[in-house]
């Protein structure tokens, strides 16, 4: 449905570069990677908000690198909502039917479906100014879905929402992707939404892509070093390889095969690296005898840091865990991880 | 701020000498006539035709700011652009330079003996001494304060909006009579506000480019020269008068709006 085929834009401070890219139609694609990695600048050049320099941008079979904005028949729905501020909400809604009188009697149809399923009825009358941010965001939705667009472009909708909200409305987008024929792309860099909302997924850096996969492969086998800490493979290092072990220094790692060629690296996430006390020590492959180095807080997890030798392992733990334990800097401990839980790139 | 330090006093005081220095003089003008005098001068002809004159000649300067400024003021919100600050410089120089200087300006530019002044002949024209000449000095000494606050206001009106509109399907000129004139007009109608009262309150290059037909400002200034202080009084509370209420309209508009985002 969306085919970018070696894509430049320049704006004046960042440039997308040589973007291909290609995503099928009904598809839920998200587009993941930090601020300033160029995420919505591709969003707004698909939408012709924003020119590109070289390259082409096919959508539905149509060359549209040049088409205007308003003949594209791709929707946006932006992190801040933008809705008109002078309008009220029925009007924000039906301010792109005016542009599109194809079928006066769908649209009313539409117009109502949307405002059910998007429990908006009762807000028709109020302006933009009295309503929370999941409602905009909803409204926003509707603006955008009842000029029927081949593509729905999302950038960030849930980031800017209360937790409440952002889970209504994740919810809420799967229903209506779900429902409708139309293709969408979103933009976030919450890996939750990435997980429940997405068949496939980019992951895009400095207006590169970095690696197009699964979600599920983005997370389980990142591709390139950027994508592993990205999606917080916090246990990174470089290794020499030899059949199923990799060698970290003095270090000797069993994989669950043999290294593929041209391996330089082995990842571990940090909730795959399990803590024990070296009573209960093991004699299971990859056990090895460390020193908490050091204990960052995260909420809801902690981060314990543990040397082995010149290697320091990332653990992640419950704080309940961390409490049992009685892990304490300085403390000897003994780590473990599966070979399973051993990435190669 | 603490309420009682000597900065807070301070503060205070200057703040009270600087309201004094502008409400006095006011006053006293006000005061200074008596309502027998005020009453003469609001029945005489000279002064009626005077005022209408500068109300007319400023809302025609501030109209001609509002269609070719409007652009300009888009264009200077939205765009960068090589020379964007010399394009601005440029718009300030009629704050800047000396009244009487940018009348002799406009008659080098437009007088009877250039090019131009020519031309606007050849459609019956003229600078010198008529109408069209006192909108055209008005205009230029207003313009700057129209574009200031428009380009203010254009400014205010997310970039986003506009893109959405477009995404909608509507076309850059449907965007911005559908989005951007009506999110900024508030700033427009100020600004012409702005444009009409500088407008008004001109004498210096008015009097070089037309001290017939006499506007307001002109009339206050001759009943002063040839008969003092006195009879001009009357005149000058009358276009106060006039003043004040375009300012009251001014803030009355600038309230707060309901629907803001």
């Amino acid at each position: 449905m969306i085919d970018l085929q070696n894509l430049w834009v320049d704006c004046r401070t960042f440039r997308l570069q040589d973007l291909t890219l290609k995503i099928e139609a009904g598809e839920f694609f998200v587009l993941m990677g930090p601020t300033g990695a160029g995420k919505t600048v591709l969003l707004e050049a698909v939408a012709g908000l924003m020119p590109s320099t070289r390259g082409k941008i096919i959508i539905g079979g149509v060359d549209l690198t040049t088409a205007p904005p308003e003949g594209r028949g791709v929707g946006i729905v932006y992190q801040d909502f933008a809705l008109f501020p002078h309008l009220t909400v029925l009007d924000n809604i039906r301010y792109g039917l005016r542009f599109h009188r194809t079928d006066p009697g769908g649209a009313e149809t539409r117009l109502q479906y949307l405002l059910e399923t998007l429990r908006i009825s009762d807000l028709k009358a109020r302006y933009p100014l009295h309503l929370s941010g999941g409602e905009k965001q909803r409204v926003a939705l509707a603006r955008a879905l009842i000029i029927k667009p081949k593509v729905l472009l999302l950038d960030e909708p849930l980031s800017s929402l209360d937790p409440g909200f952002r889970e209504e409305i994740r919810a809420l987008l799967q229903t209506l992707h779900k429902s409708s024929e139309v293709t969408f792309l979103m933009v976030t860099h919450n890996f939750a939404d990435a997980f429940s909302l997405a068949d496939r997924a980019a992951v895009i850096n400095n207006g590169r892509i970095e690696q197009v996969d699964t979600v599920a492969n983005i997370f389980q086998k990142p591709r390139a070093t950027f994508v592993a800490r990205f999606i917080g493979m916090k246990n990174l290092f470089a290794a020499r390889f030899r059949s199923n072990k990799a060698h970290l220094g003095d270090l000797e790692i069993t994989l669950a095969g043999p290294a593929p060629n041209g391996a330089e690296q082995v990842a571990i996430r940090p909730e795959d690296v399990i803590l024990q006390s070296p009573a209960e020590s093991s004699s299971k492959e990859n056990t090895f005898a460390g020193v908490v180095k050091g204990v960052v807080e995260y909420g809801f997890f902690v981060e314990v840091q543990v040397a082995v030798g010149q290697v320091v392992f990332r653990a992640a733990i419950s704080q309940k865990n961390l409490l049992e334990q009685g892990i304490q800097e300085g403390d000897p401990v003994t780590l473990f991880f599966e070979p399973t839980a051993v990435h190669t790139l | 701020m603490s309420g009682s330090g000597p900065f807070f006093w301070v503060t205070v005081s200057f703040s009270v000498m600087g309201m004094a220095f502008i409400v006095i003089p006011m006053v006293r003008l006000a005061t200074a006539p008596s309502l027998a005098d005020l009453a003469t001068a609001g029945r005489d002809p000279e002064v009626l035709r005077a005022i209408w004159l500068s109300l007319y000649t400023s809302g025609a300067a501030a109209l001609i700011a509002f269609v070719t400024g409007t652009p300009l003021a888009y264009l200077l919100a939205r765009y960068t652009f090589q020379g964007k600050r010399l394009v601005e410089s440029i718009i300030e120089v009629p704050i800047v330079i000396p009244h009487p200087v940018v009348g002799i300006a406009l008659l080098s530019a437009l007088g009877r003996d250039t090019w131009a002044g020519q031309a606007l002949g050849r459609l019956g024209l003229q600078i010198m001494g008529s109408v069209t000449g006192i909108i055209i000095v008005l205009t230029f000494v207003g313009l700057p304060f129209y574009l200031k606050a428009a380009k203010e206001g254009f400014e205010s009106v997310s970039p986003r909006l506009e893109k959405v509109s477009r995404n909608l399907g509507a076309s850059m000129w449907g965007t911005f009579v559908r989005i951007t004139f009506p999110i900024a007009w508030r700033s427009l109608f100020v600004g012409l506000i702005m444009c009409m009262a500088r407008a008004i309150s001109e004498f210096g290059a008015v009097v070089i480019v037309a001290y017939h037909p006499m506007v307001a400002s002109v009339l206050i200034y001759e009943r002063f020269e040839a008969f003092g202080l006195k009879y001009s009084q009357p005149v000058a509370v009358w276009l106060v008068g006039v003043c004040l209420l375009l300012f009251l309209i001014l803030r009355v508009l600038t309230l707060p709006r309901k629907t803001a985002e």
